[in-house]
């Protein structure tokens, strides 16, 4: 088998694409207007497909901090923190970070996808056991490969097939660690982290909770899923990304644990890898003091959400979950999904789409996800790009 | 059934058999030499899905990391054998 030759089916779905004219996965924004808008193929279109949550990519406080740091430290860090040193803001965002979820201390990491691999390889080993949510992310699943712990999946949100995995290990289970997310990020719905906490309080080991689409989003502090479950004290790290709520790049581990700290030493994800540059690191600093302080982003982002899943939901859409800001239709066929995202981009709203085998249970989605910068109007005008398009299609809701 | 319980090959190989064929609701004749991949006409995804309900009937977890190595029905089998013999 040649090189290339793996690339055949890849290459055949591209052409399938080509032949029908749709290319929703190299879309290019040629400029962006504001936190909710960006010129696409020439026309303004609404954004509800950024992970965006708070708005915060044009913050003005978060963009002065970017710039101050850009002239103050230069462009970047030309290295590893290990082999060539750490800035004091990688240090200081570190602090921040354990600060506000009141925990010993935090890594940060130079991407979200970086800081699962981090942390899961770095943190176990060949001879440990970790159980996945069956709907974990790529970069968990990528995490344990590279460290080659025994990985069991378990059922989606399903704190009874934990159980029942956990108890199969016997005495290892005290030991093993459990992996799941706030907010799945395909269909937008919740970890039932209440109950998981019980099993691991029954049953041992450890738990980890990746808060990407959840930080900033849930509980009153926007500290994620777990703070609004009551169960932060129970979590014993917590992932998460700079690249949505914080409007920047990165990612971060925290917990209470201090071994955490040997991550540093023996995560290649983080040893070999560039440390994130000081603009992204001072407007990650100020987003992080927004966020926190961040109740009217959070009660305006609700609104909007709330305000778009009940507008499909009225349209006789399945949707994927109960509110959240990822709000997912759920269509069956390729095809379909396909000519439904394009229908709505050429109706000046661009969502994302999601085929199989990358979505559970083998749906195609058309995901959006809601931010608290977009106003009513704009989630009115998505709502009504959903409808336009049904009604010339002549589609009847899924 | 739990781990504890001894089960022949063959055993193993008609339990899996049965699941698979009430998986794919009876599309496919599956055989030793069946491939989960292509001749169950199932996506990886499908493929975990098939392999958590496996799990069940057998009262076991396979690691993921064995997944790799399983292209047929003959390579599960033999893996819930070695699985069921040291679990």
């Amino acid at each position: 088998m040649g090189l290339f030759d793996k690339f055949q089916a890849l290459a055949a779905a591209r052409r399938e694409l080509e032949v029908l004219g749709i290319d929703p996965f190299g879309v290019e924004i040629e400029r962006m207007v504001s936190p909710t808008e960006g010129i696409i193929h020439g026309r303004r279109t609404i954004l509800a497909g950024t992970n965006n949550y708070l708005g915060l990519t044009f913050n003005a406080e978060c963009i002065a901090a970017a710039h101050r740091a850009l002239d103050a430290d230069g462009t970047g860090t030309t290295g590893s923190r290990m082999a060539n040193g750490s800035y004091s803001g990688h240090r200081r965002l570190e602090k921040e970070l354990a600060t506000y979820y009141g925990m010993r201390d935090a890594i940060v990491f130079s991407t979200g996808y970086q800081a699962n691999l981090g942390v899961l390889a770095g943190l176990t080993g060949q001879n440990d056991v970790v159980l996945l949510d069956a709907d974990c992310h790529a970069s968990i699943y990528d995490g344990c490969r590279l460290a080659g712990p025994e990985v069991i999946r378990f059922r989606h949100n399903n704190a009874d097939d934990l159980a029942k995995r956990m108890r199969r290990l016997g005495a290892r289970a005290a030991d093993a660690l459990i992996v799941v997310e706030g907010i799945y990020s395909m269909l937008g719905d919740r970890a039932p982290l209440a109950e998981i906490v019980d099993v691991k309080r029954q049953l041992g080991g450890y738990l980890l909770v990746d808060e990407a689409h959840s930080l900033g989003v849930l509980g009153e502090r926007g500290q994620g899923l777990a703070e609004e479950q009551g169960v932060l004290a129970d979590t014993d790290f917590i992932v998460g990304t700079f690249s949505k709520s914080l409007g920047g790049a990165g990612g971060f581990c925290v917990s209470n644990h201090a071994a955490l700290d040997h991550l540093r030493y023996s995560s290649r994800p983080y040893i070999f890898t560039a440390s994130p540059s000081p603009a992204t690191i001072a407007s990650t600093r100020q987003a992080l003091r927004i966020l926190a302080d961040g109740h009217d982003l959070r009660a305006r982002l609700r609104a909007n959400f709330e305000h778009l899943h009940a507008g499909l939901t009225s349209m006789g859409y399945t949707l994927g979950a109960s509110p959240s800001p990822v709000v997912a239709v759920v269509l069956g066929d390729k095809i379909e999904a396909l000519q439904f995202w394009n229908g709505l981009l050429q109706r000046g709203v661009y969502v994302n789409l999601m085929l199989p085998p990358a979505t559970p249970n083998g749906v195609s989605l058309i995901r959006c996800s809601v931010s608290a910068a977009h106003t009513p109007e704009q989630i009115d005008a998505v709502c009504a790009a959903f409808a336009d398009f049904r009604a010339s299609a002549g589609v009847v809701a899924a | 059934m739990t781990t504890n319980d001894i089960l022949s090959y063959p055993h193993i190989l008609a339990q899996l058999s049965a699941e698979m064929t009430s998986f794919t609701q009876g599309r496919v004749q599956i055989g030793e030499d069946t491939n989960l991949l292509g001749d169950l006409q199932l996506d990886s995804l499908q493929v975990m899905n098939l392999l958590l309900r496996v799990e069940d009937r057998f009262d076991l977890s396979i690691p993921v990391s064995i997944l790799p190595d399983v292209r047929t029905v003959k390579d599960l089998a033999l893996q819930i054998e070695i699985l069921t013999r040291d679990g």
